[in-house]
C-alpha cells in the first residue's frame, strides 16, 4: 500500500515562497496529475515527494510513514525525468539494472527483472546500446523501464514527454496509460500540458502560484471548474469569459444585451452581482452547426472576424458585447470574415464566476 | 615572376603557398631530427668532432639494450611518472570536488590554485631544495621544534627520501593541472543523472563512484596525457634538487641523457638514449589517448 499524503507542505527558497502549504491525499494505485503553468510549484512539489528538495514546512507521508527527512533512496519511489537522465556510460541493460545492482540483488534476479521490463516496453533489441545510440522516444522508454524494474511504491514523472515531438508525445502518452494499467502503482505525474492531464489522470490537481486551485477527476475539472483560472487553463481553446451583471434575473452583458441565467445556477446569484459569464467555444455555434440544438439557450446575431478551418470543424473569432470570443462551427462549411450568422449559446453548459474572487458562484 | 609562374602552372599554387611553412619546418624540425638520428648511429663525442663521420649503425642502441645503467633510470622514470600522476589525480580530484561545493569565493580560489603552475620549475626546485635541506631546511627545523624528531632527517641525501622529496615537489607544482581540468568536468556535468542515481538508491559515495567518476574520467585522461608528456621529460626539478644523486638514486632518463651528452660528451650515445626515451612518451600518450577515446564514445549523448 502506498498512498501519498501531503499535509500543509511549504517550500521556500530563502524568503521566496514557492509552494504555500498544500494538502493532497493520493490513494494507492491512483494516477494523479499535477498540472499548471510554469512556476506554479508543481515540479517542486514532485521533487519534495522524491526527496530531491528539502521540505520547508508540513509533512509528506508515503505509505503512512513521514518521509520528510529520509533520503530519496529510502523512500522506495522511482522517478522519470524530463531529460531522461540516463547514465551515459552504461548500456541500456546496465541502466535498467543499476538500481537493482545498488540494492544488492543477485545477478540472476537482475537479469530476470531487466528482461521482463524490457519486454513490457519493447526494449529487448536495444539492450546492448548506449543512450547516445537511442532516439528520444527510446531513451524515454529506457527511463520508464528503469523506473519499473525496481518495483517501487510510487512512480514520479516530471514532465516526461515535453522533450518529444508532437507525434511521439501522443504515442508515449498512450504507452504510459497502458503501463499504468499493467503495472498497478501509485503515480504522480507533472505536466504543463492540459491534454496529458485530461487523458492520463484519475484525478487532476490544478496548481497556480504555489496553491492548489482545484482537485477532481478530469470530467469534474472540465465540467465544473471552480475558478476562472481552471476554466481557462483546462480545455482548448480556452473558455470565453465575458464581464456581466445580474440584472432583473438575467445576465446583462457590458453592452446592455441580456441572456437568461442558466437554470442550474439560478439559486446561486443575487440581483446586482458582478459576474463573469464563462462559455466554452464548443457551446457558441452558428444555428444548425452546434453540438446540441435543444436545451436552454440564447440566440445572438454575430459577425465573423476570422475563421480557421480545421477540417470537420472551424474555429471562429467573433465579438460579443465588444469582446473577442472564440466559437466553433461543426460541419464542413466554409465561413468568410465579415459574414453575419445567427449563433446559439448553449447556456446549460455555461458558467458564472464571481467577478471579485474569480470563483464559481456555485462555490462562493 | 611568381604571377607568371602560377599562371603557367596553376596546379603549383598550393605548393607555392605552402613553401614558406615547409622550409621552416624543414630547418626547425626535420634537419635537427635527421642530424640527431645520424649522430645516434656514430660514436660522436663533443670533444672529438671528427667522430661524427664514423658510422657504426645500431651499435649504440645494441649497447643500450643490455646496459642496466640506462634501464634502471628508465624504470625509475616510469615509477616516478606512475606515482606522481596517481597522487596528482587523487589530490586534484579532491580539490576539484571541494571547490565545486564552494559557493562564495570560488573564482578567487580557482586563481590561487593555479599559482604553483606559474612558477618556473627551476625555482620550485630551489624552493624545495631549501625546504628539504637537512641542516638549514625549514622542514627539519619545524619537525625538531615540534619535538616530532630529535635528529635531522636527510631528506635529499637518503636515496628513498630524495625520490620522495622530488615527487613531492613535482606534485605540489602540478596538481592544479588535474584540479582545473576535473573542475571543468564537474561544471559540465548534467545534474539529472545524479538525481536519478539518488532516487535509484545510491548513497553519496555510490553516486560518486558510479556516476560522477565515470563522467570525469575523460577529463582525467586529458590531464594524464598532458602530464605524462611533462613528467616523462622531467629534468629541471631533479637537476636542481639532487642532480640525480645520491649515487644515482634519483637519476631519471633526461638527467642521465644530459649527463651522458654534456658531462661525458658522448653525444652519439645520448642521442640514442633520447630516441629510445621518446618511445616511453609515445606509449603513454597512445595509452591515455585510447582511454580518452573509449570514454568519450558514450559521452557523445549525455542528454
Amino acid at each position: 500500500m502506498a498512498e501519498i499524503t501531503l499535509e500543509k507542505v511549504v517550500k521556500k527558497y530563502g524568503a521566496v515562497g514557492v509552494v504555500h502549504g498544500i494538502d493532497l491525499a493520493i490513494a494507492h494505485q491512483e494516477f494523479v496529475v499535477l498540472v499548471g503553468p510554469s512556476g506554479c510549484g508543481k515540479s517542486t512539489t514532485l521533487r519534495m515527494i522524491a526527496g530531491l528538495e528539502d521540505i520547508t514546512g508540513g509533512l509528506v507521508k508515503i505509505g503512512g510513514t513521514v518521509v520528510n527527512d529520509l533520503p530519496p533512496r529510502k523512500r522506495n519511489i522511482s522517478m522519470v525525468f524530463q531529460n531522461y537522465a540516463l547514465y551515459p556510460h552504461m548500456d541500456v541493460r546496465a541502466n535498467l539494472g543499476f538500481g537493482l545492482k545498488i540494492a544488492g540483488q543477485s545477478p540472476a534476479e537482475i537479469t530476470k527483472r531487466v528482461s521482463e521490463a524490457a519486454e513490457i516496453l519493447g526494449l529487448t533489441p536495444l539492450l546492448d546500446r548506449t543512450p547516445a545510440e537511442l532516439s528520444g522516444g527510446q531513451r524515454q522508454r529506457v527511463a520508464m523501464g528503469r523506473a519499473i524494474v525496481r518495483n517501487p511504491d510510487a512512480f514520479l514523472f516530471d514532465e516526461p514527454l515535453s522533450n518529444l515531438d508532437a507525434k511521439l508525445r501522443g504515442q508515449m502518452r498512450a504507452e504510459i496509460k497502458k503501463l499504468h494499467q499493467t503495472v498497478k502503482t501509485t503515480v504522480v505525474y507533472v505536466t504543463h500540458d492540459q491534454v496529458e492531464a485530461m487523458t492520463l489522470a484519475d484525478r487532476i490537481v490544478v496548481m497556480r502560484d504555489g496553491h492548489i486551485e482545484q482537485v477532481g477527476t478530469p470530467m469534474e475539472v472540465f465540467n465544473h471548474p471552480l475558478t476562472t483560472f481552471v476554466a481557462t487553463f483546462i480545455g482548448s481553446p480556452p473558455m470565453n469569459l465575458l464581464p456581466a451583471t445580474i440584472t432583473g434575473g438575467a445576465v446583462q452583458l457590458s453592452d446592455g444585451s441580456t441572456v437568461p441565467v442558466p437554470d442550474r445556477l439560478r439559486g446561486f446569484v443575487t440581483e446586482g452581482m458582478k459576474v463573469q459569464l464563462g462559455i466554452r467555444p464548443d457551446d457558441i455555434s452558428p444555428i444548425g452547426h452546434g453540438l446540441s440544438q435543444d436545451g436552454p439557450g440564447a440566440e445572438l446575431r454575430l459577425t465573423v472576424a476570422l475563421a480557421e478551418p480545421l477540417g470537420m470543424e472551424s474555429l471562429i473569432y467573433t465579438h460579443i458585447a465588444g469582446q473577442e470570443v472564440q466559437a466553433k462551427l461543426y460541419g464542413p462549411r466554409i465561413v468568410q470574415p465579415g459574414e453575419t450568422l445567427d449563433f446559439r449559446l448553449a447556456l446549460d453548459r455555461a458558467h458564472l464566476f464571481d467577478a471579485a474572487t474569480g470563483r464559481s458562484v456555485r462555490a462562493a | 615572376m611568381i604571377k607568371a609562374f602560377t599562371t603557367r602552372r596553376p596546379e603549383m599554387t598550393p605548393f607555392l603557398l605552402l613553401a614558406p611553412a615547409m622550409i621552416i619546418m624543414l630547418f626547425v624540425v626535420a634537419v635537427p631530427l635527421v642530424f640527431s638520428l645520424w649522430t645516434s648511429m656514430t660514436p660522436y663525442q663533443l670533444t672529438k668532432p671528427q667522430t661524427i663521420h664514423s658510422f657504426i649503425g645500431f651499435r649504440n642502441y645494441a649497447r643500450l639494450l643490455t646496459d642496466s645503467a640506462f634501464w634502471i633510470p628508465f624504470g625509475r622514470t616510469v615509477l616516478f611518472l606512475t606515482i606522481a600522476l596517481n597522487v596528482e589525480f587523487a589530490l586534484g580530484l579532491g580539490i576539484a570536488l571541494l571547490i565545486n561545493k564552494i559557493t562564495w569565493g570560488q573564482r578567487g580560489l580557482r586563481t590561487i590554485m593555479m599559482f604553483p603552475m606559474m612558477f618556473s620549475p627551476i625555482l620550485v626546485g630551489f624552493q624545495f631544495k631549501f625546504i628539504f635541506n637537512d641542516n638549514i631546511g625549514i622542514l627539519n627545523n619545524a619537525l625538531q621544534s615540534l619535538g616530532l624528531t630529535d635528529q635531522a632527517i636527510p631528506w635529499l641525501v637518503d636515496g628513498k627520501l630524495a625520490m620522495f622529496s622530488i615527487i613531492f615537489a613535482e606534485v605540489w607544482m602540478s596538481t592544479s593541472v588535474f584540479a582545473i581540468l576535473l573542475l571543468a568536468g564537474l561544471f559540465a556535468m548534467p545534474r539529472d543523472p545524479l538525481e536519478a542515481a539518488r532516487v535509484d538508491g545510491c548513497n553519496a559515495f555510490q553516486v560518486f563512484r558510479h556516476i560522477t567518476l565515470p563522467f570525469l574520467m575523460p577529463f582525467a585522461y586529458i590531464a594524464m596525457t598532458i602530464r605524462s608528456l611533462d613528467v616523462a621529460r622531467a629534468y629541471d626539478i631533479v637537476k636542481v634538487m639532487t642532480g640525480g644523486g645520491p649515487a644515482g638514486r634519483t637519476e631519471l632518463l633526461w638527467t642521465l641523457i644530459a649527463r651522458t651528452g654534456y658531462e661525458n660528451s658522448k653525444m652519439g650515445m645520448a642521442n640514442a638514449m633520447a630516441f629510445v626515451s621518446t618511445i616511453l612518451s609515445i606509449l603513454f600518450t597512445y595509452y591515455f589517448y585510447r582511454k580518452l577515446l573509449a570514454a568519450r564514445r558514450f559521452m557523445g549523448g549525455v542528454q
